[in-house]
């Protein structure tokens, strides 16, 4: 009886609580990986689809079977079972071999794109990345530029415990900072990640980059923004850093090379002034 | 000829159980009576457990801080993990292990009753001492269960009590493990040779020697923080010579084969009801043995894929990409002769097989996404954001404690002597079943969008799908009290459960009256009982 009752309801009620949550504005289509603006970006989620996919397929086919059987051999419908089937050694081996070969069609080309990431070499520009609790420093190593990252004030202010500040009020809440790091685009960048206290890990998902900043180790990822993407990229400490751990996002700004040569030589002057300065 | 070993029973009525409280349940040494209180003891950690991750969804349900202090909320995450993984999950599988092991391998009891008593009743005390952490200055440790230093270090009053409490469950889970193994392999009636003992059975032997292979590995890796942290050793402080690294990688020699030991009795679990209301032998009883012990030892060999992120050489990335990938391959003979024991079957379900089925697609999608996390150049994208939270929760809340709700929907009626509202069960099951994927589904999106796990509050885009994962946690939440209500009402009374209890079933413990005999096999059985056993596989 519940079978027939119970199910439906079920799931109107679901579906009902479901209805009522949705806020106005709506990011139901945040779905996927994205695609990303650097030259692996769009690699590493090809394989990531690639993957989804297979499952997807397997899935069908293995949640098929299982569906089949569940609707045709009911002993409501009066199945009768076969207590015979005991084993087979040659489905046994044939469910062994296939997954061995779908296993390794997707590995080839992992382990094409892993060899490809580890390479850093031809980078244009090194930059230094620490991490703070809970803030970043990113220093461009033979330029003399550096500075902390920290989450911007409007944002600071609305995510205290009730701050009565509306988040959907504040542009870009919690993902904005005071400093952006700023790269040119076109160029490989090589970023050496390393903490001051405990161990943070440096993410833009559009950078299809995730790497830990560990005291005492210093680790290293390149990337290269592609020439026509331009723009501000915006991700977060991904490893559990303490009390302010989600509070500590990571921007970085992707300028065209001229516009970066601008802002790199204005920081230059700035520095040498506060050098000035602090004499 | 069940009857024969009733009449047995009978004569020794005044071996039952002690009277008064403390005879009966502190110096207790009956694996039923021990099976109970570890039973009970994982019931009552699932609660708070839950009750802790109702607060972390209520707090995730909308942008902005509404009821936690972000210190607080990572005290929350944090617990929530350690109370369920060794408070619930652990303690549940040996309370079964304790119940079923004996019965099924046709012995009186566990081959040692008092370190089983010792192996229960530090259990309390190491979780007093862990829930007490909230309470004191500075609060529960809030460093992630993984307790990576230099972050655990910078707990206070909370560090020592912690990592004491994970001392004594490590103790409690290698005497608990001790104890399966000597039991099995000393206390087995004659006639049930390792190839005949229930599927259950073999899943937990093997989970077994993974515990005491890797429980004193974490021991060490506790050890070792705590003289780094009182005794002036750097084994995990780059600043002396020491190198964080080396602490996950020891952690996660425990940690993977960790997870394998909450999965594989659910593997156990599974194969034997699949067959009761298949009615239908288990299809490739020897491959799902060897399956099980090929997926125990590639455990060991994998640990790495929860590290990519730190920084290995090329090398090191490559050979735990493709050995996690290996993995697939005796999972997917498990799913598959799970499939075929259905095929051809006559198939009912009672709710124990609702809890298997759904167990089986479900616990099928968290080794989907499993896969995907093998990946190692995706795993960048995938480490440490809610797709991560999405896969481990799809194999232990659908996969694990659906197993472990499987579990006890089909052997309480042995346990109780009756049997319970089947009807308010399958709504039990229809509840569950329906709001885990509300609750856990949408993380994958949240994941993929770029959403970092163990944060108290996020950018406002991730808005939509937290709330709907919110909703789907009470609905979960508040679905299970239904299970609290319908145990303690079949415990208490009810209509009588027959000593097959389900309608097919086949195995030692169904040869015994329901409620089963305080000792369960004073005499062995015969092996013509033996083998009506075993031709359920």
């Amino acid at each position: 009886m519940l079978r027939k009752t119970g199910i439906p309801s079920a799931l109107v009620a679901t579906l009902a609580l479901l209805g009522a949550a949705a806020p106005a504005h709506a990011d139901w289509l945040l779905l996927n990986m994205p695609e990303g603006v650097t030259t692996m970006s769009g690699e590493i989620r090809s394989l990531h689809m690639n993957v989804l996919l297979w499952c997807t397929a397997i899935g069908v086919f293995v949640f098929g079977w299982m569906i089949v059987s569940l609707v045709k051999f009911r002993r409501s419908q009066g199945a009768v079972p076969d207590t015979t089937m005991v084993h087979s050694t040659k489905a046994e081996v044939i469910w062994t071999i296939i997954p061995v070969f779908i296993l390794v069609i997707m590995a080839v080309p992992a382990a094409r794109t892993l060899i490809k990431l580890e390479d850093a070499s031809n980078s244009q520009l090194s930059i230094k990345v620490t991490g703070y609790q809970w803030k970043w420093q990113y220093e461009y190593l033979d330029e003399g530029v550096s500075f902390f990252s920290t989450l911007d004030r409007a944002s600071d202010a609305a995510r205290q415990l009730d701050s009565g500040v509306d988040p959907n009020s504040v542009p870009n809440y919690l993902l904005s900072v005071d400093n952006p790091l700023v790269v040119p685009v076109g160029r490989k960048v090589h970023v050496l990640l390393t903490s001051q206290d405990v161990i943070h890990s440096w993410w833009v998902p559009d950078f299809a980059i995730k790497k830990d900043a560990i005291p005492g180790v210093t680790n290293s990822v390149s990337f290269e923004v592609k020439a026509d993407k331009p723009g501000t990229y915006r991700g977060q400490c991904a490893e559990l850093c303490g009390r302010d751990h989600g509070f500590m996002p990571v921007v970085v700004e992707a300028k065209l090379p001229a516009d970066y040569a601008a802002w790199l030589a204005e920081q230059k002057q700035a520095a040498a002034q506060n050098l000035t300065a602090a004499n | 000829m069940a009857h024969s070993e009733h009449a047995d029973h009978a004569e020794h009525d005044h071996h039952g159980p002690a009277h008064g409280f403390i005879q009966r349940w502190v110096m207790a040494t009956n694996h039923k009576d021990i099976g109970t209180m570890y039973l009970v003891f994982a019931g009552l950690m699932f609660l708070i457990g839950g009750a802790m991750a109702l607060v972390i969804r209520a707090e995730l349900w909308t942008p902005g801080l509404q009821f936690v202090d972000p210190q607080f909320f990572n005290s929350m995450t944090t617990m929530h993990a350690l109370v369920m993984i060794f408070g619930g999950m652990m303690p549940a599988w040996t309370g079964l292990a304790n119940w079923m092991i004996p019965m099924q391998v046709g012995a009186p009891d566990m081959a040692l009753p008092r370190l089983n008593n010792f192996s229960f009743w530090i259990l309390p005390f190491a979780f007093l001492m862990l829930l007490a952490t909230l309470f004191v200055p500075g609060g529960a440790p809030a460093g992630g269960w993984t307790i990576y230093p230099p972050l655990v270090v910078q707990g206070g009053a909370n560090f020592p009590m912690s990592m004491f409490a994970i001392h004594m469950m490590g103790i409690s889970s290698i005497l608990g493990a001790i104890n399966v193994i000597v039991t099995i392999m000393n206390m087995r009636a004659p006639g049930m040779t390792l190839l005949r003992m229930p599927m259950f059975t073999w899943t937990w032997l093997i989970t077994a020697y993974l515990l005491i292979l890797v429980m004193p590995v974490l021991a060490g890796a506790v050890t070792m923080v705590i003289t780094d942290h009182y005794f002036g050793t750097t084994f995990f402080s780059a600043a002396g010579g020491g190198d964080p690294v080396l602490y996950q990688h020891i952690f996660w020699f425990f940690g993977h084969p960790e997870v394998y030991i909450l999965i594989l009795p659910a593997f156990g679990v599974v194969s034997e009801i699949i067959p009761t209301f298949s009615r239908k032998p288990l299809f490739g009883y020897e491959s799902m043995v060897y399956a099980s012990a090929s997926i125990g030892f590639l455990s060991f060999i994998v640990w790495a894929h929860h590290m990519f992120t730190v920084g290995m050489p090329l090398a090191g990335q490559m050979f735990f990409m493709l050995t996690t990938m290996m993995i697939a391959v005796p999972t997917g003979v498990k799913v598959f002769n799970w499939s075929t024991t259905m095929w051809k079957g006559s198939l009912t379900f009672e709710p124990p097989m609702l809890f298997a089925i759904a167990f089986l697609f479900l616990f099928t999608i968290g080794g989907f996404s499993g896969l995907m996390l093998a990946i190692t150049p995706a795993d960048f994208q995938y480490h440490d954001s809610y797709f991560v939270v999405a896969h481990f929760h799809y194999v232990l809340v659908p996969g694990a404690l659906f197993a472990i709700i499987a579990a006890v929907y089909y052997w309480l009626p042995k346990w109780s002597g009756h049997m319970y509202n089947q009807t308010l069960a399958k709504w039990h099951f229809w509840l569950s079943a329906v709001f885990v994927n509300v609750l856990f589904f949408p993380q994958h999106f949240l994941g993929l969008a770029g959403m970092p796990r163990r944060i108290p509050d996020y950018a406002t885009q991730f808005a939509d799908w937290n709330a709907v994962s919110s909703i789907g946690a009470f609905g979960f939440g508040f679905a299970q009290l239904l299970f609290v209500w319908l145990i303690i009402s079949c415990v208490r009374g009810g209509e009588k459960a027959s000593d097959h209890v389900w309608e097919d079933t086949h195995g030692l413990e169904w040869e015994l009256s329901s409620p089963a005999p305080y000792h369960s096999w004073t005499t062995p059985p015969s092996d013509a009982v033996i083998l009506r056993g075993t031709t359920g596989h």
